[in-house]
């Protein structure tokens, strides 16, 4: 079994396999962001960061940091040769105007029809959308990238039961029990770790899983 | 005349009651001292238009802490569990309003729009009370501009007419929100004479900004 960490890499490392040569790409808090770890050497992918700038580089060394320069999460980053900085109405008109390729999105449900629930439990926690409506209605492609089950519950679901972020918005599902794509039809198995069992996949999703004709093991 | 002020006046331009803007993005490119001259002079009942509402020891999110608002319209308040806090208990009313679709809602109150239309926050909770509007065959959702009695904002350095630059990403919300408030107080890392920035790069044109407050001399 992988722990916590490895889980949260293998999904990065599958995740960042489907980022293609020139893509602009916008990568959520958390495991999101541990995709910009794992891009193939030799793809050209920009990053975007909402709070305003593309070309997010790797984080600084301590003494290095700019208190002006950090990710939407506020995390101090670095800005890559090539980039620019430009404030919310660009960010966002970026966004919204489909200039994003592929946004890369945790979740806390998915629905069979790419219905995606990300942004509060009433009653509990009330973080907020920050980008994220923005995000999933704009970005051509969205990737949501989550652990397949909240400790054994289904976040995988024919319909949603949290308030919704986005309706029908979602294109593909990696977690670490296997890749899923939101079809016309339903949730649609791809690719599967072989460390698990078809069984067990079924099992830990809470709508319909289709097996792909040409199924094949991740990575 | 130039438009340096005080922080002492500066802060007497906000009274109890007022919608402000409040420039900054999780707390980078907020007017901090600002904020702090605020907390100090202790105005209440205000309603808050802000990306986030920072975290409870930096930016925005001191205010929050020190109850200084009734109402509070943000994007993300996750980082601040004080907000939080005020919300499930019903003490603060928060809106929350796509980040996206805030701006534009700033936008729209500055540069004299009627509105904006959008599909985000389509067939989601944003949408209850507003507007769908249909153009040619596209559902789109009507968002209201949005104005504030004062903005208060952070810059890299301004000129004494008021023209603003920026590093890094503290640009965010600062660069239209003055145009969308009343009064428009900037508070600048630097302040230089007319001719110390160069026309080609200015972000902001002083049309928009009110007052300075000369951060170096704080």
């Amino acid at each position: 079994m992988m722990d916590k960490q490895q889980t949260q890499e293998f999904i990065a490392r599958r995740v960042a396999m489907e980022l293609q040569d020139g893509d602009l790409v916008n990568l959520g808090i958390g495991l999101p962001t541990l995709v910009a770890n794992f891009i193939p050497e030799g793809r050209d992918v920009f990053l975007q960061s909402e709070n305003g700038f593309i070309g997010v580089g790797p984080a600084p060394e301590e003494d290095e940091i700019d208190p002006c320069i950090a990710n939407a999460g506020a995390m101090p980053v670095t800005i890559v040769p090539g980039g620019s900085f430009f404030d919310s109405a660009v960010s966002f008109g970026i966004i919204r105007g489909g200039h994003v390729n592929t946004t890369v999105l945790g979740a806390l449900q998915v629905a069979e029809n790419g219905d995606i629930a990300n942004y509060m439990i009433p009653g509990k926690m009330v973080p907020g959308m920050g980008g994220a409506m923005d995000l999933l209605s704009g970005a051509k492609k969205v990737i949501v990238a989550m652990e397949h089950t909240a400790k054994g519950a289904h976040k995988l679901l024919k319909k949603c039961t949290l308030p919704l972020t986005a309706v029908s918005a979602v294109d593909l599902i990696v977690t670490e029990m296997g890749v899923i794509e939101v079809t016309d039809k339903g949730f649609v198995l791809i690719e599967y770790n072989p460390d698990y069992s078809l069984e067990e996949i079924h099992n830990a999703t809470g709508a319909d899983l289709i097996i792909s004709q040409s199924l094949k093991p991740m990575i | 005349m130039d438009k340096l002020i005080s922080m002492h006046d500066a802060v007497n331009l906000v009274r109890d009651g007022d919608t402000i803007m409040v420039g900054g993005f999780l707390a980078v490119g907020t007017p901090d001292r600002l904020i702090d001259a605020l907390i100090e002079k202790g105005v209440k009942d205000l309603t808050l238009i802000c990306n986030d509402t920072g975290f409870v020891d930096r930016g925005v999110g001191k205010m929050v802490v020190a109850k200084m608002f009734k109402k509070i319209y943000a994007s993300h308040v996750g980082t601040n569990k004080e907000t939080g806090r005020q919300l499930l208990e019903g003490e603060t009313e928060v809106v929350l309003v796509p980040q996206g679709t805030l701006i534009e809602q700033i936008r729209a109150g500055g540069f004299g729009l009627g509105g904006v239309l959008t599909k985000t926050g389509l067939g989601t909770a944003v949408e209850e009370g507003k507007d769908i509007v249909e153009i040619d065959g596209e559902k789109y959702l009507l968002e209201k501009p949005m104005r504030a009695n004062i903005a208060l904002l952070f810059a890299e350095k301004a000129d004494v007419k008021g023209n603003l630059t920026f590093h890094g990403a503290t640009r965010n919300f600062n660069t239209y929100m003055g145009a969308a408030a009343d009064i428009s107080i900037v508070e600048a890392q630097e302040v230089v004479p007319l001719g110390g920035i160069c026309q080609d790069d200015v972000v902001v044109p002083g049309v928009f900004v009110n007052h300075i407050i000369d951060g170096a001399k704080l």
